[in-house]
C-alpha cells in the first residue's frame, strides 16, 4: 500500500471513528448499570426494562411511531394526487403549484412551524389538544418531498397507455388505478419512506403545534437531556442503541435485497 | 361522474393554500401588527435596532459559515476518496457513512453530549467549538451524500483526457474534477448552511442555552410574543429566499430529496 493509499484510507477510517463513536460509547454504556460516560460499573439490562415497561416511555414511542404513519399515509395521498393532477394541468396551475411545493422544503422548521401555529392556534384558534395543527404540520412537512419523489415517475410514464385503456372502454378512475399508479409505485413508495423519516425526526413543527401532553421521541428527549432524572436517562440511551440496531439491519435488509434483485434482473437478460 | 386527471390535483392545491400560503399570509399580517392590530412597524426598526439580535444574527451567520466550512472540508475528501477507491460497492460503502442520518437527531446529540461532556467537562464553556462540533455531527451526511454522488457520476474520460494533455493530479483535481463537482457541493452547502442558522434545539441540547436565528423564534414563542416572532420568521424567510436564489443555478435539484433516501 503506497503512503498516499494508506493515509486515505486512514482519514476514512478516522471520519467513521467520529461518526460512531459516541453512538457505540452509549451502546455500551446502556448495558450497564452507570449513570454517565467513564464510570465502570457492571452489566445490567435495567435500561432495557425501563425502557419497555414504563408506560409513558411506552406511549411517547407509539405516539411518534403512529403519528409518523398516519401523517405519512394522508402526505402520501396527497402528494401522489397533486402531482398527477399537477402534472396534467395548464402550465399556468401546475407552475403554481411546483412553487408553493418548494416553500415547506426549503424553509426552516422553526418558520414552518411557527407560521403554522400562528395561522391554527393564535389567529383560528384551533386547540393544539385536537392534535390538528401536529398532523396538519407533519403532512405539510413531508407531502412537498412525496410529490417531488412521484413527479419524475410519472414524466417517466408512457401515457399513451392511459389514453389506450381509455379508447378500450376503462374508466378513468379504473384506468388510474390500473395504469398509472402501477407505474408510479416506486415513487410513491420512496415518497412514503421519506415522509415517515421526515416525521420521526421532526422536532420544531412538533414543539410548535403538538398538545401539551403529548411527546414524539425528540421532543421528549430534548426535554430529558436537560432534566435531572437519571433513570429516564439512561433508559433513553437504550432507545438509542434500539433504533440504532433497528436502522443497521434496514439498511442490510435493503442492500441484499437490492444486491438479490440486480442478479435477478442479470438473469432475466 | 365526470373525472379527468387534473381534478386530482384540486385536494392538494387546497391543501397548499391553506397550510403554506395562508401561514405567510398571516406571519406577515402579524409581524407588521401590534397587539391591537394596528399597523406598525416597530418590531422591523426593533430587530435592526436592539445589539440583542444584531449580534446574534452576527453569530449566527459566523457558526453557520464555520460550520458549513468545516462540514465541507470533512464531507469533500471522504466522498472524493471513496470514488477513487478501489473498494467494491462503494454505494454500500457510502450508506455507512450516511447511516447515522435514520436515528433520530436528539439521541445522536444525547450520545455527542455524553461524549463531549465526559472530554470537556462543562460544554458552556466553550459554546462555540461546541456549536460547531453539534451542528457538523448532524449535518455532515447531507453533505456527504450529495458531494458522493456528484463525483461518481462524473465521466473517467475526462479525467484521463486531462492526464494525457500533460495536467499532473493536482492540476487534474482543481481544473477538472473539483469545478464539475460544484452542483453536489452547492446542494450539499444549502442543506448545512441555512439549518445550521435556524436547528436550535443542537445547541439546546449540548449547552442549554442557544444564540442563533432560529432560537429568537422560540424565545418569541415562549414569552407570547407572536407579533415579533413573527417578524424574526420574516427575516430568517427573506434570508432563506436570498441564499436559495443565489445557489440554485448552481445546484443540481435532483440530488436535494435523493440525498435524504
Amino acid at each position: 500500500m503506497t503512503r498516499r493509499k494508506f493515509f486515505r484510507y486512514a482519514f476514512l477510517a478516522a471520519m467513521l471513528l467520529f461518526i460512531y463513536l459516541p453512538i457505540l460509547i452509549l451502546a455500551v454504556y446502556s448495558f450497564t448499570s452507570s449513570t454517565q460516560i467513564g464510570a465502570i460499573r457492571g452489566f445490567s439490562m435495567h435500561n432495557y426494562v425501563t425502557l419497555f415497561t414504563t408506560p409513558e416511555l411506552r406511549n411517547m414511542i407509539l405516539g411518534t411511531l403512529a403519528l409518523a404513519i398516519g401523517s405519512s399515509i394522508l402526505a402520501t395521498i396527497l402528494g401522489t394526487a397533486g402531482a398527477i393532477g399537477a402534472y396534467y394541468s395548464p402550465p399556468g396551475i401546475s407552475n403554481l403549484m411546483q412553487t408553493l411545493n418548494q416553500v415547506p422544503v426549503v424553509n426552516a422548521d422553526v418558520v414552518t412551524g411557527f407560521s403554522l401555529c400562528i395561522l391554527m392556534v393564535v389567529a383560528l384558534h384551533v386547540s393544539k389538544d385536537t392534535f390538528i395543527p401536529l398532523v396538519a404540520g407533519h403532512v405539510t412537512l413531508s407531502a412537498p418531498f412525496v410529490f417531488l419523489s412521484v413527479m419524475p415517475k410519472i414524466k417517466q410514464m408512457d401515457s399513451s397507455i392511459y389514453e389506450a385503456a381509455l379508447d378500450l372502454g376503462a374508466r378513468p378512475s379504473a384506468a388510474l388505478f390500473k395504469i398509472v399508479i402501477p407505474q408510479i409505485v416506486p415513487g410513491i413508495f420512496a415518497g412514503f419512506m421519506l415522509a415517515v423519516t421526515l416525521s420521526l425526526d421532526d422536532y420544531f413543527i412538533a414543539t410548535y403545534t403538538k398538545p401539551a401532553t403529548f411527546d414524539t421521541i425528540s421532543t421528549y428527549v430534548v426535554n430529558a437531556t436537560k432534566g435531572a432524572q437519571t433513570t429516564i436517562k439512561t433508559a433513553l440511551w437504550a432507545l438509542s442503541t434500539v433504533i440504532f440496531a433497528i436502522v443497521v439491519l434496514a439498511v442490510v435488509f435493503m442492500n441484499l435485497s437490492a444486491a438479490r434483485q440486480e442478479k435477478g434482473g442479470q438473469r432475466v437478460d | 361522474m365526470h373525472f379527468s386527471r387534473k381534478s386530482l390535483g384540486i385536494p392538494y392545491f387546497i391543501f397548499l393554500l391553506l397550510f403554506v400560503v395562508a401561514p405567510l399570509i398571516v406571519l406577515v399580517f402579524y409581524a407588521f401588527t401590534n397587539g391591537q392590530g394596528q399597523f406598525t412597524m416597530q418590531n422591523f426598526t426593533d430587530f435592526f435596532t436592539d445589539p440583542n439580535t444584531m449580534g446574534t444574527l452576527v453569530y449566527s451567520f459566523g457558526i453557520s459559515i464555520v460550520t458549513t466550512v468545516v462540514c465541507l472540508l470533512l464531507a469533500y475528501p471522504i466522498a472524493y476518496f471513496l470514488v477513487m477507491s478501489e473498494l467494491k460497492a462503494k454505494s454500500t460503502v457510502v450508506m455507512i457513512f450516511v447511516l447515522p442520518m435514520w436515528i433520530n437527531f436528539s439521541l445522536r446529540i444525547t450520545a455527542l453530549k455524553e461524549v463531549l461532556s465526559f472530554l470537556e467537562g462543562n460544554l458552556a464553556m466553550h459554546p462555540f467549538l461546541n456549536s460547531v462540533i453539534g451542528m457538523t455531527y448532524d449535518f455532515l451526511p447531507f453533505m456527504i451524500l450529495p458531494i458522493f454522488t456528484t463525483i461518481s457520476k462524473l465521466d473517467d474520460s475526462l479525467r484521463e483526457a486531462a492526464m494525457d494533455l500533460g495536467a499532473n493530479d493536482r492540476q487534474t483535481f482543481l481544473r477538472v474534477t473539483l469545478p464539475l463537482s460544484m452542483p453536489g457541493i452547492m446542494s450539499g452547502v444549502s442543506m448545512v448552511f441555512l439549518p445550521a442558522m435556524t436547528n436550535y434545539v443542537v445547541l439546546d441540547m449540548l449547552y442549554n442555552s442557544t444564540y442563533i436565528m432560529g432560537s429568537l423564534i422560540g424565545s418569541y414563542f415562549n414569552a407570547y410574543d407572536w407579533h415579533g416572532g413573527s417578524m424574526i420568521s420574516i427575516i430568517l424567510l427573506s434570508i432563506i429566499c436570498l441564499f436559495t436564489l443565489l445557489t440554485s443555478d448552481q445546484e443540481d435539484e435532483s440530488l436535494r430529496g435523493g440525498a435524504l433516501l
